[in-house]
């Protein structure tokens, strides 16, 4: 399978610590890619550092024949194909659901007014949001912010998504209805590096799990073959419940 | 003391009739003036925030010593300062624009630090969400930083600006003709306190409509909820 | 530049003109001293009038106080000194003074009060009646010191705008610290007494502010 991401070497220092140590990992086409670990280990680093909200202190990181880290890079091109999904999902409190996935299209992508509303409608519609078009965030559940937020992202058309703890911040009866949606998108074909503590989720929908310790990828497979690696932390991690 | 005479010494109808054309005058300058710095002041002091984004940290601390000296002293220190200092190193300028330049860098100062404060305090996760949609720095700042941070500043900004316009009544003690010197100017020549009541209502005129229209934009941003 | 600090910084000057600026330091000091508690005092007094329920009076309250806030503070106290004398009431400039800046610093004191008496939850006032305290009793003891600090940078800087707003005496003739240098300079022709009293308002204003600031800062972080 021919990767779409591809890290090579990475690492990256914050002052003297080192929070990334030597990490490859290539993400293949239509794969959903885990990285799960405990607390402080660096997933969140690395995947930040996939679309330089961190600048990483070397290494490459390989996306459709263009090192994203590379000088002449243009990172703004690039991040029209690497969405991102927030924890705090992030959205725009002054703008309508509808308005927060028209301004990249608007800004970034040049789309007409028209152009930019129907796509965003297409795929507000797509996450179950038909009727919240003109809801403010404030006026939405946090399930139902998360799903605008995917939305914002789908809506540029990437390559790859990356999600940090996309549920964790929301009650426990509305991360169904995102980890469905993540489902719907894995099963469209889309790419995904997820940081998720849904444990369950990722032994059922995760092509790969990376698990990461004190900055490095210690361990990696798929869900079946960490669970059976006799004596690996992955395999209790990943056999939690939480 | 009874009543015909209050309304004859504040409310004397003749007195107002003579005087009202250079009262008005006086107010047109006032309103004029009080323009020209609320505008100039505010895009200078917007300006000195955004500055601030870049600057190094050396650049920053002086900007905080001049914008704290701005906020530290009385405006009419830095009036007469001017007004009576600068003709002497060669340089003359009118009493309006001696006002302007002063109420302008005093409103500056106080708009970078609310301005700034309304910066500082929206979460680093709303840069983060839009730069990674690939929106540059300065997209950012014109469509999702800026229009949150207004929204904080509102209250603070509208009340600076409003106190310190009113300094504008300064000009009198430089012989600047605007509204309270002009009724100062009618009270001598007529012996009669009506051109000074004239004056309160006119400037209760220009500065409570600002007043209410702060208390409005306040209220009318709220996306979403009920304020 | 040489003219620039002749015209400006002349020490000479300067040192000649200290002693005054001092007198007229300490009548700044006065003023400040008698003005803060007037105005606090007057202000939390509108502050619960506006909040009272008879509803005539918190009209007449919003009255007062926006009236005296939307007046400069300078047309004020020329209306107190040159417009009362009409009536046969000679107010000294130091007494018109005091009122006008009373009645304007009042008005703004009130506004922040008032806001920081909204900010503590009812709850706090039905807690303390609870328990049997009196209704002013419960207002002083519990409501007015979290009120206070509430908004205690919001008061620090109306403080700090009122040291400033005793410079507009020198207008009518209070031998204050600016009256005392704009009187210097007109004596030797020269700007300097004025930028010293400048450098003796931020001498004691300038950490002010920053102090204000700091507060401020620590409120946000709250
Ligand atoms: N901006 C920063 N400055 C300094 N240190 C940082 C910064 N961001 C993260 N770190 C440190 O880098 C390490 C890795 O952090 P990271 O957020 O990537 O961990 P994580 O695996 O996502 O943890 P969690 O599961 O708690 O989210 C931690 O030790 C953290 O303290
Ligand atoms: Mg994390």
């Amino acid at each position: 399978m021919r990767p779409i991401l591809d890290i090579q070497a990475l690492y990256k220092s914050f002052g003297d610590a080192e929070v990334l140590k030597n990490i490859n990992l290539k993400v293949g086409e239509g794969e959903m890619v885990f990285l799960i670990g405990p607390s402080g280990s660096g997933k969140s680093t690395l995947l930040r550092c996939c679309n330089r909200l961190e600048e990483p202190t070397s290494g490459a990181i390989w996306m459709d024949n263009t090192n994203l880290l590379a000088g002449d890079t243009d990172i703004n091109r690039m991040r029209q194909r690497i969405g991102m999904v927030f924890q705090g999902f992030n959205l725009y409190p002054h703008m309508t659901a509808e308005q927060n996935v028209m301004l990249a299209l608007r800004r970034v992508q040049g789309k007409s007014e028209a152009e930019a509303r129907e796509i965003a409608r297409r795929e507000l519609d797509r996450m179950g949001l038909a009727e919240r078009f003109g809801h403010y965030p404030s006026q939405l559940s946090g399930g139902q912010q998360q799903r605008v937020a995917i939305a914002r992202s789908l809506a540029l058309g990437p390559r790859v998504m990356l999600m940090d703890e996309p549920t964790s911040a929301l009650d426990p009866e509305l991360v169904g209805g995102v980890l469905e949606a993540m489902r719907e998108m894995k099963a469209a074909g889309m790419t995904m590096l997820v940081v998720s503590h849904e444990m369950r989720f990722a032994r059922e929908a995760a092509d790969r799990v990376a698990f990461m310790q004190a900055g490095e990828i210690v361990e990696y497979g798929t869900p079946a073959e960490l669970l059976a690696r006799e004596g690996g932390r992955a395999r209790a991690f990943l056999g939690g419940e939480h | 003391m009874d009543l015909s005479r209050l309304i004859e010494v504040y409310f004397n109808a003749g007195v107002a009739w003579t005087y009202l054309p250079d009262l008005l005058h006086g107010a047109w300058v006032t309103v004029s003036l009080s323009v020209l710095v609320i505008a100039a002041g505010l895009v200078l002091g917007l300006a000195m925030a955004l500055l601030r984004l870049v600057l190094p940290r050396w650049g920053v601390e002086v900007m905080r010593l001049w914008v704290d000296c701005l906020r530290a002293v009385p405006p009419l220190a830095v009036i007469l300062l001017l007004y009576f200092g600068l003709p002497s190193v060669g340089l003359s300028i009118s009493a309006f624009w001696v006002i302007w330049i002063t109420l302008t860098l005093i409103l500056s100062a106080f708009a970078e630090e609310i301005f700034w404060a309304g910066l500082e305090a929206i979460p680093a996760g709303q840069w983060e969400a839009a730069r990674s949609t690939g929106m540059t720095q300065r997209q950012t700042l014109a469509d999702v930083v800026l229009p949150q941070a207004f929204k904080i500043c509102v209250p603070q900004l509208t009340n600076r600006t409003i106190g310190i316009t009113k300094n504008t009544a300064l000009g009198t003690a430089i012989g600047m003709p605007e509204l309270l010197n002009e009724a100062q100017t009618a009270l001598s020549f007529s012996g009669n306190a009506t051109p000074l009541i004239m004056a309160a209502i006119g400037y209760l005129i220009i500065f409570l409509p600002l007043m209410a229209l702060a208390g409005y934009l306040e209220r009318s941003m709220s996306w979403g909820k009920t304020a | 530049m040489n003219a620039l600090i002749e015209q400006f910084f002349n020490l000479e000057v300067m040192a000649q003109a200290f002693p005054f600026l001092l007198k007229g330091l300490g009548v700044t000091i006065l003023l400040t001293l008698l003005l803060t508690p007037l105005g606090l005092a007057l202000g939390l007094a509108l502050a619960l009038g506006s909040s009272a329920r008879h509803r005539g009076l918190r009209r007449a309250v919003r009255i007062w106080v926006n009236g005296f806030r939307g007046l400069p503070p300078l047309v004020l106290i020329i209306i107190v000194y040159s417009a009362l004398p009409f009536l046969g009431l000679r107010t000294p400039p130091l007494m018109a003074v005091v009122i006008a800046l009373w009645l304007n610093s009042s008005a703004y004191y009130c506004e922040i009060l008032r806001a920081g008496l909204g900010s503590v939850p009812a709850g706090q006032m039905e807690a303390a009646r609870a328990t049997g305290l009196g209704r002013a009793q419960a207002l002083r003891d519990v409501v007015l010191p979290q009120a206070v600090r509430n908004v205690l940078p919001d008061l620090a800087s109306n403080t700090i705008e009122l040291v400033k707003g005793t410079s507009l005496a020198s207008i009518i003739g209070v031998s204050e610290l600016l009256h005392m240098a704009s009187n210097a300079r007109s004596v030797v022709y020269n700007a300097s007494p004025i930028t010293l009293a400048a450098l003796m308002y931020l001498a004691f204003l300038l950490p002010s502010v920053r102090l204000t600031g700091w507060l401020e800062r620590r409120r946000r972080g709250a």
